[in-house]
């Protein structure tokens, strides 16, 4: 049966892995296609790298490590960060990404999402969405109503955030996920702003939501800090796949002690 | 050497340094002439099945593609690679395969009420706690369920991991082609095999250690 993903995430900046806290606070942990092998020898079922480079060279230089990257690993390779056109997807696909994901130039301009599906295919377009709980009393989403009528009163909600999780949108993140599916994204990586840098748990509640309400699959991202973290978000969250930065990367747990943890579970996992 | 059919817009890197990781001279090709010189085939496939077709007849690949087939000159086809081998598919309307094999291309079904097929490996009772909901695509690790053994398998055992990616699937006419299978709602043909013809619905390229060892199988038939 299909197995559920484990998938190690890293943050690369000018060609150097660090892990961002809360988005803020930096750290450097190595070269990326190093720790990629290594992620690739240890059974990751997929791997994510996160462009967080704001310089032109910058970006050349992540060029450069995607393309060494798939030279080495024979896995899935999904890459996110500043992509802004057709053009950068298909550089980075020609490069050996498997998939990009979107995020901020998909709220900006949601016709990328349908251009760069009908071009690529689905399966290569990743919606990343950041997500910020909403206070019971906040009406931000509604005024500004960005809503269905039929889902305005649904509590909890979450807003989505764009720019590396600096501005709010006003967007309701339930209602993007449905149109970014919609508009042709094949997969959706979601990330709690909320647990994010946190390592106290995903946002379960919100980890189910929406991967209750899309069809396509869902991978859940930030909070993970234990091997439970994981579990209880494929299985009460019922994500398709789960995104884990620093328990991975500073050998807290390997990806395989994370996969016995999750089979004795009862999770299907490629072992 | 392999020749691997440039059809656009994938990306076939992998592919090619997967075949070099286990010892097989592979090359990317534009010019359909370059299939004579090789000694076998790949054609792989990523995005529509429409345009895919397409670009493989502009580019003039169909025709020694058929020759080689003829020939009994090895040829794996990959993932969208595997779907042009049929006669037609129903991916965005009704389209002409190949019709290499006879047979449809279709969607997985887009109901809720469908559960993974788990009669081979037993059902645990957690995995009820489990999405009930089919996503589409069919995207990550599933296993194949071996039907015939063919040469591409060897040293791989039965109920193996692969890397899959897709929203349709293969019916074959003629179930005798049928290498492998999958569960993911129903059951699929993941592997087919007609003589000196391969083709898997996942990415071998992408299978991690069990992947490579398939790419080095299919390269070996190659050799002999």
């Amino acid at each position: 049966m299909l197995a559920k993903r484990i998938i190690p995430c890293l943050d690369v900046k000018d060609g150097r892995v660090v892990k961002g806290t809360r988005f803020l606070n930096l750290r450097d942990a190595g070269d990326p296609v190093e720790v990629a092998e290594l992620y690739d020898q240890e059974g990751a079922d997929e791997l994510v790298f996160l462009d967080i480079t704001a310089s032109f060279e910058g970006r050349e230089i992540m060029m450069e490590v995607v393309r060494r990257t798939a030279e080495k690993a024979f896995m899935p390779l999904t890459v996110g960060g500043g992509i802004r056109n057709l053009q950068d997807i298909r550089n980075l696909l020609k490069a050996g990404a498997d998939k990009v994901s979107l995020n901020t130039a998909a709220v900006k301009e949601p016709e990328l999402l349908r251009a760069s599906s009908e071009r690529f295919g689905s399966q290569c377009i990743v919606l990343a969405i950041d997500a910020k709980r909403l206070t019971v009393h906040s009406s931000r989403i509604t005024e500004k109503k960005h809503c269905q009528p039929s889902t305005v009163n649904r509590e909890p909600r979450w807003e989505v955030y764009i720019h590396g999780g600096r501005t709010p949108t006003g967007l309701d993140a339930l209602e993007w996920a449905w149109r970014g599916v919609e508009l042709g994204a094949g997969e959706i990586l979601l990330t709690s702003m909320d647990k994010d840098g946190t390592k106290d748990g995903y946002d379960l509640d919100l980890t189910r939501t929406i991967s209750e309400a899309v069809k396509v699959p869902l991978i859940a991202s930030g909070g993970a800090g234990t091997l439970e973290h994981l579990y209880q978000a494929l299985a009460e969250g019922r994500a398709d796949a789960v995104l884990a930065a620093s328990i991975f990367h500073y050998r807290e747990f390997t990806i395989c002690q994370a996969k016995e943890y999750l089979r004795e579970r009862g999770i299907p996992v490629r072992l | 050497m392999i020749a691997i059919i440039d059809s656009g817009i994938a990306n076939l890197r992998s592919v090619q340094k997967g075949f070099e990781r286990v010892g097989h001279e592979a090359k990317v090709v534009e010019d359909p002439r370059v299939l004579n010189e090789a000694s076998a085939i790949v054609l792989p496939g990523v995005g529509a099945f429409r345009d895919g077709i397409a670009k493989l007849q502009e580019g003039g690949f169909v025709e020694p593609l058929l020759q080689a087939l003829g020939e009994g000159k090895p040829i794996l086809g990959i993932c969208l690679g595997l779907h042009f081998l049929f006669s037609e598919s129903e991916e965005f309307g009704l389209h002409k395969g190949l019709g290499i094999i006879k047979g449809r291309v279709v969607r997985f079904p887009q109901t809720s009420d469908l559960r993974p097929q788990t009669s081979d490996i037993g059902l645990r009772t957690s995995d009820k706690l489990l999405s009930t909901k089919l996503k589409i695509p069919h995207m990550g690790w599933n296993q194949i369920w071996v039907q015939k053994e063919v040469p591409i398998f060897k040293g791989i055992p039965d109920g193996s991991y692969f890397y899959f990616v897709h929203s349709y699937y293969v019916e074959p006419e003629d179930k005798t082609v049928v290498a492998a299978t999958t569960d993911y709602g129903i059951r699929f043909t993941s592997v087919v095999r007609k003589d000196n013809l391969y083709a898997t619905q996942f990415h071998p390229e992408k299978s991690q250690a069990l992947g490579l060892r398939l790419l080095k199988n299919f390269g070996d038939i190659a050799r002999c």
